[in-house]
């Protein structure tokens, strides 16, 4: 018989959907509803293409091993390198965070997780500006007029404007879609531009220049080039006439401000400009880094708790320190410090660059992944852990930073063990193989 | 023929739907062993939908699958979804930021008749035989850019 499991969080995207509804038969998913394409496609595959049992990497083949045997390989790893990365945690709970920046501060090694190829940029900004955040709830019921800078929601966060943005009525904002403006910004004119009101198509890697065009506006320079970032500059005008006839402006802000040149500095400038267009205006302005995964906001959260700062935590002198573009995952991986890592809860191989990849298949790289990723091409110990959201409970945070609980939907196949579980066993034993040493 | 353009890479939800589906899947291949070109340069580059070209830009070369664009207009700007194809052309260098750059990278399209490589083969090919650092241009250590 098939059973609906219903208000199941979907454990992908930072949205964090929390309204979905999975099928389920004999222990297994069949179907979901209300979800988008890839939270059904995330739910509908997560059962398929499992390893059975962790593997290690003998004579350059993976050859499956016990339980017993790939926790004491991965330990003696992590105890014999000098500078371990461990690296991740973005699709995993919190609580599996907290065990691993346990085992980082055991290894003396680098905690850093997916946020750095992500919204580090948007972090390290924050910490300097300053930053008006908001949860989606009060977007949902206050905001008309919603920015979408360097993102494309349509594709990276399908419902996002469905759910939480742009279609849904609010208190404030009654007639859902047409009580709101919609501006993107991006140079292509993607999907996301297609729905919006203005598409501001402005040229690559100009954005920080547009910004500041913004703000010379707002702040009564006059604007002397004939156009600017590839936009007229009287359209820039219209543009910053047409923002300043709202009450309450977000923005929400992706991967286009943060992984080109300028990168913290052109959140920097977004972040100015969201408080003058406040000071002197006087609209309501916020703004919202869009999550990618959906616990990297948790991940983030979790390591300062823990640490007392958000990524890139080094404990190679036995405290932590923080230094991005020192400390951050590719540098290290760059300039080839790393001499081991730990991979749980992101999958590298397809996001990491080229040279940080060409280094980590040089190293010995523990791999806690369910599926057959590429990246087990270069793993040289592989663990098959339940799924969190789907096999196993977990805390995790949605983009806004608020903690939602997810949710077991089916057992996990035999000998899967919680991600957490993994790292308490590896962690049990590197705490031994220490005790000996000394 | 050769043409000069600006790299961008992103996501898609294709892409999205191809990693969820296992990245030894068609749907991941299909949706990222591609770079999408405008139209109007397609037609310019004399390109059919699928034909095979090699994207190379000073950090690396790889051959996908030339794909007209469907979030057009944008000449002169090619895109490829985030994967195993695109991270070998990036630009690994972050500029003390911690993120190295992946849009804006100055890029080449050329015509071939090579294969194009499946996410594992990439893998394998590129860094666990070591033949990526073969085909980058430059940085052969750290030093020699900063």
């Amino acid at each position: 018989m098939i059973e609906e499991k219903e208000n199941i969080v979907c454990p992908f995207c930072g949205c964090l959907c929390d309204d979905g509804v999975v099928k389920v038969e004999d222990n297994k998913i069949v179907g979901t509803r209300n979800l988008c394409r890839i939270g059904h496609k995330k739910f509908e595959s997560a059962q398929h293409g499992r390893a059975e049992s962790p593997r290690i990497r003998k004579n350059g083949e993976l050859v499956p091993v016990t339980l017993e045997e790939a926790f004491d390989k991965a330990a003696e790893i992590l105890v014999n390198a000098e500078r371990p990365l461990f690296y991740g945690w973005s699709a995993t709970c919190a609580e599996a965070t907290q065990v691993g920046c346990e085992l980082t501060e055991a290894c003396r090694g680098i905690i850093d997780c997916t946020a750095t190829i992500c919204h580090a940029p948007s972090i390290e900004a924050i910490q300097d500006q300053g930053a008006p955040l908001s949860t989606l709830g009060e977007v949902m019921n206050r905001a008309d007029l919603i920015l979408y800078w360097g993102c494309n929601p349509m594709h990276a966060h399908p419902r996002h404007m469905s759910r939480y943005s742009v279609y849904p009525r609010g208190f404030f904002r009654k007639r859902g879609r047409k009580s709101r403006t919609i501006m993107v910004f991006d140079p292509r004119r993607t999907d996301t531009a297609k729905l919006a009101d203005l598409h501001v198509q402005i040229s690559p890697a100009s954005d920080h220049m547009l910004v500041h065009t913004f703000r010379e506006i707002l702040n009564s320079y006059d604007v002397t080039h004939e156009t600017v970032a590839g936009i007229p500059a009287d359209a820039i005008r219209e543009t910053m006439e047409a923002m300043a006839q709202h009450q309450w402006c977000i923005l929400f802000f992706g991967m286009g401000l943060t992984q080109q040149m300028g990168k913290d500095r052109n959140i920097d400038v977004a972040i100015q400009l969201m408080h003058e267009l406040n000071k002197y205006i006087g609209i309501r302005t916020t703004l919202m880094p869009m999550r990618g995964h959906f616990n990297v906001a948790g991940a983030n959260i979790t390591i300062c708790s823990e640490t007392g700062y958000p990524f890139a935590v080094d404990f190679s002198r036995g405290y932590p320190r923080y230094l991005p573009g020192e400390t951050s995952a590719m540098d290290v991986l760059y300039r080839g410090e790393v001499d081991a890592m730990l991979n749980i809860g992101a999958n590298p191989g397809t996001s990491f660059s080229n040279r940080a990849l060409s280094h980590m298949a040089k190293i010995p790289l523990i791999n806690i992944e369910p599926h057959n990723q590429q990246l087990l091409q270069i793993s040289d110990v592989v663990f098959s852990p339940a799924m969190v959201g789907i096999e196993c409970e977990g805390t995790a945070y949605r983009m806004d930073n608020v903690p939602i609980k997810l949710r077991k939907v089916v057992e996990p196949p035999e000998n899967r063990l919680p991600d957490v579980v993994i790292l308490t066993e590896i962690l049990k034993r590197v705490k031994e193989l220490k005790g000996k040493g000394a | 023929m050769e043409m000069e353009f600006i790299l961008s890479t992103g996501r898609s939800i294709w892409q999205g739907e191809g990693i969820e589906a296992g990245c030894d899947s068609d749907l991941y291949f299909n949706a990222c062993a591609r770079v999408e070109i405008d139209p109007d340069d397609m037609e310019r580059l004399g390109l059919k939908e699928n034909d095979t070209v090699k994207v190379v830009t000073k950090y690396g070369k790889v051959v996908v699958y030339a794909k007209e664009s469907e979030q057009s207009p944008h000449r002169g700007l090619i895109y490829m979804p985030y994967g195993t194809w695109a991270n070998v052309l990036v630009e690994p260098l972050t500029q003390c930021t911690g993120m190295p750059n992946l849009k804006n990278i100055p890029a080449r399209i050329e015509k071939t008749d090579e294969k194009v490589l499946g996410a594992h083969e990439a893998i394998k090919y590129y860094y666990a035989d070591g033949n990526w650092e073969g085909t980058a241009e430059s940085l052969k250590s750290y030093y020699d850019i900063h």
